[in-house]
């Protein structure tokens, strides 16, 4: 281990030849209300041509700002104070606009996240790409060719038809692909990638990277990538930079990063993901205490010094060297302390969770029994639930996965009677059948099932203080009213960890994970029996997320409650479930016992989600990829409603029978024509023997 | 649309029908004998039971055809229109002194924003909208027709006036309508401009290395100008028939003058024809603006089902 000095050099590329995109000691501030907020404290690194370079970091860490700064598109507050970001050796901080203009047309590109919003509503689709060549001197006639020949690189099968379209006609996937034809137009040098799969779903994620993966072989352009998702940047970056605070504190080739992270923050930050298919109870998840400093903060040392489970007396008074580290030339971390990384204590054990199974005398908390939910539009049913056939065990959580629109949340919703399930199906709680929709409840059954929603922010009011919200929770759920009913949100906050301070506090002066705090709490006020929690994390930062996770599972473990988790993330629900369903088009596709759904042999629908999704583990999976997007409900295929995207398909069978959901092995039930011997033949997965674990 | 008119038809004859008065008597004179007074109303038919007057209302609503004037004996339909192409004229010279301009401030003002010209053009837009029209038309006349003698003080031309000499006698009490719009345009224009260059979109078209004309003209101005659209159309049938203070000012014989003459006179026909005008242009621009959203949002057009 030697220290070297980085200087104003910043880390170079290992790589012979000029970096395509050098970022040296970059500052930028942020001007808010007349003071200049310090959001990046001299950022550098390198991206060689064809490398990939992933930043990653929690919300408010600086990864966006560093990607604008590196095209210069700073919002109006944001200025670049000092350094330099060269790309193919000429500095962009120092450009005219014409020659920016000229720079962005040939030289630079970015993906965002979001493609909705990133094309123009109102033209169509054609004319926005043959604008990106247009720009590049091409003639009208020549730029239609060219844009014809993007789209099929970006695997559009029908690009005249796509041309002829408005953004909006087209699916997240294909608007996706547009804008990525549009940011390969010029060949560019540097390709900057914001979050690119950010609210796709896990299967068009998967062929979106698998896209770019593709197209990464196909140019030499640097490509500087931004991702929460650490999975995404392990399985497409060769290097990644840790940031925190508007700092790189810790740099270096992903997978050594991911496998043997040498920096406290980067530690934290792994391990307060649900990792290695370890479950509730057996480790919580760690947390990082405290909070991101907010921009600006003078942070004269270590910026990661106050959240730091190593920080000592050296910390607070000297700025960490870059301690270069063995392995890669380009491998470092700004720690005193590299050497006790060690140290930092492991997450606690797990929580004891007792699950009472449903049994012939033991009924469960809640029962579905051919739950359906038919919505009406214009004269037309559009069955979002169809025939759904569930229990739950007291303590027990049951995940529920599926991409959008397969009627996740519209389960949740008829659960709880917000919706009112179609007539004939019968939903109990503890034996005893209750009416379909929440208005015709008794009071005791409305305690017994709560909801948390994945928005904090709309599901609280924002004028009301903390302890108002609880307290109006309190005294509607059970009655209690006064100094007792205030008494009783004392003890509930505490009890969620909320400090009697925030209870004076409105949710708009919450962090995002305090508020999500609070939404618990108020479903926790009247102790209900099931919590529906919908999405309840995805809006969070990991760490944020850990608490959160942490939080369920110590209620659940006190309080013995069952939990109904939905979720599109396959690592949460596979730490937190004990049961998964697979929904697939208001169907349950697949239900069993989490390990075994892990494990497989799964249903086809149930192996392409599992394989879609990137491991910050970097474990392979074999890939099965869909093709094609979710029918309409409204109209759903013949058969089996999956065989259209189905890479497993019989033809004469899936598209002429509905297969029934059968139980496969002991409590592990699957919606599919192929026998499950067949299926773990095919997916390469040994039947569990009755002794496997 | 046609229900719509029929509404209007009835608020309409709900509201001359609760007039106080009698309207032979109001005509004729409080000298004229009650038998002359009679006669009249029975001629007319004021004097039959209120639902057929009504359904007379409702039929006349429909067939544009609403009678003869009480007071001058004259086809309403012809008076309504000359006072419609008067009022026309004038707000057609309102609308292209002031919409270029007001849009043209707005997207200066949003791609200044915050900036001093900005703060000139949204400060100089609030007043403009804020002062009366009646008050902005009498300073303009004191100071331009009686101080300087540039414009006429009074707006009606000559019969035989030509179109420029008809621009002279328009353009002070046009000024002082377009005046009044002013601020509503290029606020909304300025509003809507700032919303698309905050825009993912706008983002994209910038970093695709267009020049910042291009940006605008091309990206921003089209999903910018539909909230200016719709304003502007309710502006219309405003500035048809509710300019009444300009018009009377500058003694201009339009429509706003007309019904405000015809609701003194007790004229019911006439205010009905003018007040049933109004309603359609009102309809009219509502429904072109609504047509020109459409077609610039394809969303709209080809209707949102994804």
């Amino acid at each position: 281990m030697t220290i070297v000095d980085m200087g104003h050099g910043g880390a170079r590329s290992a790589t012979a030849g000029a970096p395509a995109l050098e970022v040296d000691d970059l500052n930028v501030v942020y001007t808010v209300r007349g003071i200049d907020r310090e959001v990046l404290r001299g950022v550098s690194f390198t991206v060689a041509p064809g490398e990939a370079f992933g930043l990653v970091g929690e919300s408010g860490c600086g990864k966006s700002t560093t990607a604008y700064a590196a095209l210069r598109y700073l919002p109006r507050n944001g200025k670049i104070v000092s350094g330099s970001v060269r790309v193919g050796g000429r500095d962009v901080t120092a450009m005219s606009d014409a020659a920016l203009q000229e720079f962005r047309a040939r030289e630079a590109s970015m993906v965002y996240q979001d493609p909705a919003q990133a094309m123009n509503p109102t033209l169509r689709v054609g004319k926005q790409v043959v604008e990106a060549f247009t720009v590049l001197g091409h003639s009208a006639p020549d730029a239609a060719k060219l844009a014809l020949e993007a789209l099929r690189k970006v695997r559009i099968a029908d690009p005249e038809r796509v041309m002829d379209r408005y953004p909006f006609q087209l699916s997240g996937g294909m608007q996706q692909r547009v804008v990525i034809a549009m940011a390969l137009a010029c060949h560019p040098k540097l390709l900057v990638l914001d979050e690119p799969t950010t609210g796709l779903d896990a299967t068009v994620e998967a062929e979106v990277l698998d896209l770019v993966r593709v197209l990464r072989q196909e140019t030499d352009a640097a490509v500087l990538m931004i991702a929460h998702n650490l999975g995404i940047i392990r399985s497409l970056c060769d290097r990644v930079g840790v940031m925190y605070a508007g700092k790189i504190v810790e740099q270096g080739p992903s997978a050594e990063v991911f496998d043997s992270p040498q920096h406290p923050y980067t530690v934290g930050l792994l391990r307060s993901l649900p990792r290695h298919g370890v479950r509730k109870t057996e480790r919580s998840l760690a947390t990082i205490p405290g909070i991101l400093p907010l921009i600006g903060a003078h942070l004269p040392t270590c910026v990661f010094v106050d959240r730091c489970p190593l920080a000592d007396d050296k910390c607070r008074t000297e700025v960490p060297p870059v301690v270069a580290l063995e392995g890669d030339p380009n491998r470092f971390s700004r720690c005193h302390h590299v050497d006790r990384i060690a140290d930092i204590p492991e997450p606690e054990p797990g929580v004891p969770i007792t699950v009472l199974s449903p049994s012939a005398d033991q009924p469960g908390v809640l029962e579905l029994s051919h739950i359906s939910k038919t919505f009406r539009q214009r004269n037309h049913a559009v069955p979002a639930l169809v025939d759904v056939e569930l229990e739950l065990g007291e303590g027990e959580t049951l995940g529920i996965v599926g991409e959008s629109g397969s009627g996740k949340s519209t389960l949740a919703r008829a659960m709880l009677g917000i919706d009112a399930a179609d007539a004939g199906g019968v939903l109990a709680l503890n034996g005893t059948q209750v009416p379909p929709s929440t208005t015709e409840r008794s009071a005791d059954d409305k305690r017994a099932l709560q909801m948390v929603f994945q928005n904090p922010d709309s599901a609280l009011n924002r004028s009301w203080s903390v302890r108002r919200i609880l307290a109006r929770s309190v005294t509607k759920l059970t009655g209690v009213k006064g100094a007792a009913a205030n008494k009783r949100v004392e003890a509930l906050a505490a009890h969620l960890r909320l400090t009697p301070r925030h209870l004076d506090l409105k949710p708009r002066q919450l962090s995002g994970g305090l508020k999500q705090r609070v939404a618990i709490a108020r479903a926790f006020a009247g102790d209900p029996r099931i919590v529906v929690c919908d999405e309840p994390t995805s809006a969070l930062d990991v760490s944020v997320q850990a608490a959160i996770l942490n939080l369920l599972a110590d209620l659940q473990s006190a309080e013995r409650t069952s939990y109904v988790f939905i979720t599109h993330d396959m690592g949460v629900v596979r730490y937190l479930a004990d049961r998964i369903a697979v929904l697939y088009l208001g169907r349950i596709q697949e239900i069993g016992p989490t390990n075994e759904v892990f494990n497989g042999p799964n249903h086809p629908y149930t192996e392409a989600l599992l394989s879609a999704i990137p491991s910050v583990d970097g474990e392979e999976k074999t890939r099965i990829r869909l093709e094609g997007e979710i029918p309409s409900p409204a109209n759903p295929p013949s058969g089996c409603v999956f065989h259209p995207r189905c890479p497993r398909a019989m033809p004469g069978v899936c598209d002429t029978t509905e297969p029934q959901l059968v139980e496969v092995a002991a409590g592990h039930s699957m919606r599919c024509h192929i026998p499950f011997d067949e299926l773990g033949r095919l997916q390469g997965v040994p039947l569990p023997t009755p002794n496997d674990d | 649309m046609l229900v719509t008119l029929w509404l209007l038809a009835t608020i309409v004859f709900l509201l001359v029908s609760v007039l106080p008065g009698n309207v032979g008597r109001k005509v004729l004179g409080p000298f004229a004998p009650e038998a002359e007074v009679q006669r009249y109303n029975q001629a007319i038919g004021t004097d039959r039971p209120l639902l057929q007057q009504y359904f007379t209302s409702i039929r006349r609503a429909f067939t544009l055809d609403f009678g003869k004037s009480y007071g001058t004996r004259e086809d309403v339909r012809d008076m309504v229109l000359d006072a419609l192409g008067r009022s026309g004229k004038l707000a057609l010279l309102a609308f292209v002194l002031t919409i270029p301009i007001s849009i043209v401030a707005g997207i200066i003002a949003a791609r200044r924003q915050d900036k001093i010209t900005d703060r000139v053009i949204v400060n100089a837009g609030l007043a403009s909208s804020s002062i009366p029209e009646f008050v902005t038309a009498s300073v303009l006349l004191s100071i331009f027709a009686v101080q300087l003698g540039w414009g006429k003080a009074f707006a009606n031309p000559p019969d035989n006036a030509g179109p420029i000499e008809q621009l002279q006698y328009l353009v002070l009490p046009a000024t002082a309508m377009a005046i009044a719009y002013f601020g509503y345009i290029a606020r909304m224009t300025r509003a809507g401009v700032i919303t698309a260059l905050h825009a993912d979109y706008t983002r994209t078209a910038t970093m695709k290395g267009l020049s910042k004309r291009q940006v605008m003209v091309r990206h921003v101005l089209r999903n910018a100008l539909a909230p200016t659209i719709t304003v502007i159309s309710v502006q219309i049938g405003y500035l048809f028939g509710g300019i009444i203070g300009v018009e009377k000012v500058f003694n201009y014989a339009g429509l706003g003058s007309l019904m405000l003459g015809a609701v003194g006179a007790h004229d019911v026909p006439v205010l009905q024809g003018a007040v049933m005008l109004v309603g359609m242009i009102y309809m009219v621009s509502t429904l072109l603006a609504d047509l020109l959203i459409a077609y610039l949002n394809p969303r709209i057009r080809l209707g949102a089902t994804k």
